[in-house]
């Protein structure tokens, strides 16, 4: 149930927000040096890395949240306790991802 | 049923359903999922992989066919998955038909609009001198 809803909200912030910021990206990318510092220097906000780590994780819970759809969609795991498993097991596995991911990208990238 | 037994359980229910329409969308959400689940880690492994994120390595990289091609590719995709994605909750919650058209249509234009515009910014990076 809490999944199926978070399929919902996580899909719709990518929608909304992540295609939008994936634009304004790619526009400040080909706009030259000064709309590029300005993306940059949203992305470094502690907003804007608010914005991002919350985005990776909608992405990461989407996208396996989406796997179980389909693995749904073929019939299986419709039994009460696998079906609870491995929706519990899309939240785990999106907030690790997300955890590694950021740890990564904020400690240890050049 | 004029379709007989040979008919897969999706062939049946194509053109059917309260509305004679759905199938089509049903099944193109779910093959678009399929490849945004393919481009969606291609992007993400990329951006680990490059040596630096600053603006000239991100051009070389959006500049080459091998990064220009999947990057259309996961704009176009990723648009429209994300159309048919958030129609499905207008469809939910918004019935009457006189809004639930004019909200659709207006996140086809924005989603049309928004594809372009992400797409026209690659096609300068893609074909241009930078690089």
């Amino acid at each position: 149930m809490i999944v199926s809803i978070l399929h919902r909200a996580t899909g719709i912030a990518l929608s909304l927000a992540g295609l939008a910021i994936l634009t304004w990206w790619l526009m400040a990318l080909s706009g030259g040096a000064a709309p590029y510092a300005a993306f940059e220097k949203a992305a470094h906000h502690p907003v804007g890395i608010i914005v991002l780590v919350g985005l990776t994780w909608s992405f990461f819970q989407h996208l396996l949240s989406g796997i179980r759809h389909l693995s749904m969609d073929t019939g299986a795991a419709f039994e009460l306790g696998a079906n609870k498993t491995f929706a519990i097991l899309t939240i785990v596995g999106s907030v690790l991802l997300t955890a590694a991911l950021w740890v990564y990208l904020l400690e240890y990238r050049p | 049923m004029s379709l007989g037994d040979s008919a897969t359980p999706l062939g049946k229910v194509r053109g059917l359903g309260s509305a004679r329409e759905g199938g089509e969308h049903w099944l193109t959400e779910r093959v678009t999922s399929i490849a945004l689940l393919l481009l969606g880690v291609w992007f993400l492994a990329s951006l680990l992989l490059l040596p630096k994120l600053d603006q000239t390595t991100l051009l070389e990289w959006l500049h080459a066919p091998s990064g220009a091609i999947p990057m259309a590719l996961l704009i176009v995709v990723g648009f429209k998955h994300a159309l048919d994605g958030v129609k499905v909750t207008v469809d939910d919650y918004v019935h009457e038909p006189g809004n639930n058209f004019v909200i659709n249509t207006l996140l086809l234009f924005l989603a049309v609009a928004g594809g372009a515009m992400a797409l026209f910014a690659l096609g300068t990076i893609a074909f241009g001198a930078i690089g």
